[in-house]
């Protein structure tokens, strides 16, 4: 990924660019989601009924979300009886504050941390190391992001772009570790540094998949446990969680952990998924003295706001919509220039960032509608990309666009002088090469990708009347 | 200590006033008479178990061995110590760690006698807990529909024993096999009806990753062997 000054937009188009013509990088991203691919069919086929169960899925989120304020409220006051704190975050700078200002007042020297979304949508470990924190990432494919000191590639399979060689120079490079091209070894360096960041951090810092509100719980999905070591050793537990993760019954997580595993990464269910009600009990061996849960507004509450688009909160974040994207496929997760990729990250981002800024990602789709069609939750992702097409256009309609429909119908109006125009039509095909090599080009965004269309010589109209005539006298001809 | 709550009054009020028209169902449960689908129905829609304990325990037998977990069925106690001690053995073991509890304890009793034990007590030294070669825990409860074991912090000896060593060792009772998650919850319900433990984790396999390639690499942070003695 190179860097950008400029807009949203023109990064989008200078990396998609890059990316679509680097062959090798798509290959090693297409192999790792065909692998993807195969496993999630051969799980996803033995659900009796995947349909109802994802229409479930959708009831419950609907029923959550649209009752959000009982829900969180319901869980602060379990989570706060068993001596939990929340805290309530409106904005980025908001949670970082409040993390730094707890690292600072207990003591902390070292932190660990498992993944977390919400981590790199407020830039929390920027703020922790400006401060002087160390912070380690402890996920295997986020460890590797870190040490390449690049944002992940992907939500869920943040170094899924990577060639193994790719890491063992990136190891060799930071850690100084020989050259090896075995995953399982690539694997074992890493599990070595980081035991010891978990046995020596003071404070872990964690996402959570789920809220469980009639419990006071969070849940937290993984595969490898890192999170459960990062939740387990250190003395502070802080876990940064958007509001829109609720659940409203500990039970309901029998349907979502089996459904999130079997789209997120084609499991029967993911390695570790576990829930969290509480620092440390009376009587419990271990566990930390005090849990921090720090809820993340950050223009959540905006999209909440839009009953249209409010279903776009029900994800779950498996990345399945990314997996299947053909544009994903082909432009690589970075170019999205966001924190969540892909088509749900194209709905989500202009609602948190501003949609005139990032309008752009609604045009980055085929609207195919795989990503629809693959969602747990049953999120219309390529409906949410059209709306928010029509509600860029509404805002602001496009310059200069009005102008040419006006045109456009002045001209079909009034026949003759669109009778005359086809007949200059062909002109056009000649100017626009000369226009090539005019500083602006006021088309160029057009040809470079495409070819100029050239109008006929002889109009459909033309054409049709002599085609017409000659009929008649062939008809002629054949009657005498 | 005072950092406080934040904006709380100010994210409420933003959700109540956000949430004052109803958003439409597009996808309505089936079986939501108007109201939620009940976690009853959620066993009709997800992957089938099968109604007797032998189906069951095929089911689990099944799964572990793709999820490369290693389940041992055991006669009685003696059994397990002899696989215990074998496992010992191949991996060179000094010192396991684990618990107190019925199972646990009566296990204690049988391992082999140059074993180190550490004994896990409140306050404990993380560095002695990560430098042991093994991890011996009971659980609540095993669950045939995905394979998995479900640990508590009351039931496996606090939040990482079955996690930090290298090799994570289950000892449990056939009763404790229920079919699905839907069941482990309602049964964690009734156990913990006085409260629940700080932690309740459901562990599937071994740790593993796919974040090189998408290839399948045991043993990432956590354990990378997960034995289960299955006790009648
Ligand atoms: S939108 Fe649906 S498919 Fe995409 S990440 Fe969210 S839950 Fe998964």
């Amino acid at each position: 990924m190179t860097t950008h000054a400029g807009l949203p937009r023109h990064q989008f188009q200078q990396d998609a660019n890059l990316t679509a013509n680097d062959g090798p990088r798509r290959e090693a991203v297409r192999k790792a989601l065909g692998n993807y691919q195969t496993a999630r069919n051969r799980t996803g086929a033995t659900f009796t009924d995947w349909k109802s169960a994802r229409n479930a899925a959708a009831t419950i989120k609907h029923e959550a979300l649209n009752h959000l304020d009982r829900y969180l409220e319901e869980f602060e006051q379990k989570f706060t009886a068993r001596g939990g704190k929340v805290f309530w975050a409106s904005d980025s700078k908001q949670a970082r504050d409040y993390i730094l200002k707890l690292a600072k007042e207990k003591g902390v020297r070292s932190i660990v941390k498992s993944k977390a979304m919400t981590g790199e949508e407020i830039h929390l470990n920027e703020a922790l190391l400006e401060e002087g924190y160390g912070v380690v990432e402890s996920d295997l494919g986020e460890y590797i992001q870190q040490l390449k000191g690049e944002p992940p590639y992907h939500f869920v399979f943040p170094c899924m772009h990577l060639r193994r060689d790719e890491i063992s120079d990136l190891f060799h490079r930071e850690l100084g570790t020989a050259q090896t091209n075995s995953p399982e070894e690539l694997t074992m360096i890493a599990r070595r540094v980081l035991r010891r960041a978990y046995v020596e951090a003071d404070m872990g810092i964690s996402g959570a998949n789920f809220i469980v509100a009639d419990t006071g719980m969070i849940s937290i999905t993984e595969n490898e446990g890192n999170a459960r070591l990062t939740v387990g050793l250190p003395k502070i537990h802080v876990a940064l969680i958007g509001i829109e993760k609720m659940v409203p019954r500990l039970g309901d997580l029998a349907l979502f952990l089996p459904m999130l595993a079997t789209a997120g990464t084609g499991q029967h269910l993911t390695g570790y998924n576990s829930m969290y009600g509480g620092p440390r009990q009376p009587g419990e061996t271990d566990g930390p003295e005090e849990f921090h849960v720090v809820f993340l507004d950050n223009h959540r509450t905006r999209l909440l706001a839009d009953p249209e688009q409010r279903d776009a909160l029900h994800c779950i974040r498996c990345g399945a919509c990314l997996n299947v994207c053909p544009i994903f496929k082909n432009i690589g997760g970075h170019t999205y220039g966001t924190t969540y990729q892909g088509p749900i990250g194209s709905v989500i981002t202009p609602h948190f960032r501003g949609l005139q800024d990032w309008k752009h990602l609604s045009g980055a789709s085929s609207l195919c509608g795989a990503c629809t069609e693959t969602c747990p939750v049953g999120i219309d992702i390529h409906h949410h990309l059209l709306h928010n097409r029509r509600n860029a256009a509404a805002q602001k309609p496009a310059s200069g666009e009005g102008l040419l429909w006006k045109a456009f119908v002045f001209l079909m109006k009034r026949p003759a002088l669109y009778r005359l125009a086809t007949k200059f039509a062909p002109l056009g095909g000649l100017l626009q090469p000369l226009l090539e090599h005019v500083p602006f080009n006021p088309l160029h965004n057009w040809t470079e990708t495409r070819e100029f269309p050239q109008a006929p010589l002889r109009s459909f109209r033309d054409q049709f009347r002599a085609h017409q005539a000659a009929k008649t006298s062939q008809a002629k001809g054949g009657a005498r | 200590m005072s950092l406080g709550t934040g904006d709380r009054t100010a994210i409420l009020g933003r959700v109540k006033e956000a949430l004052r028209i109803e958003a439409p169902l597009k996808h309505p449960a089936e079986r939501s008479a108007g109201g939620e689908p009940t976690t009853a129905h959620f066993r009709e829609w997800l992957p089938p178990v099968g109604g007797s304990l032998d189906e069951r325990f095929e089911l689990f037998a099944r799964l572990s061995e793709t999820l490369k977990s290693e389940l041992h069925p055991c006669a009685d106690m003696a059994e397990a110590a002899v696989i215990l001690a074998g496992l010992a053995k191949e991996g060179n073991w000094k010192t396991v760690a684990l618990h107190r509890g019925d199972l646990i304890d009566a296990l204690a009793e049988v391992l082999p006698p140059e074993l180190e034990t550490m004994r896990l007590k409140p306050g404990y030294d993380k560095d002695q807990l990560e430098a042991c070669d093994a991890g011996i825990t009971e659980c609540d409860l095993l669950v045939a529909q995905t394979g998995s074991v479900c640990v508590t912090s009351k039931s496996a000896g606090g939040r990482v024993l079955s996690v930090l060593p290298p090799h994570h060792i289950v000892i449990a009772r056939r009763s404790q096999l229920v079919t699905d998650l839907t069941e482990a919850y309602a049964s964690l319900a009734a156990k913990y009806r006085d409260g629940y433990p700080s932690m309740i984790s459901f562990i599937t396999g071994p740790s593993r990753t796919g974040d090189i390639e998408r290839i399948l690499v045991l043993g990432a942070h956590g354990p990378k062997r997960l034995t289960i003695l299955l006790l009648p």
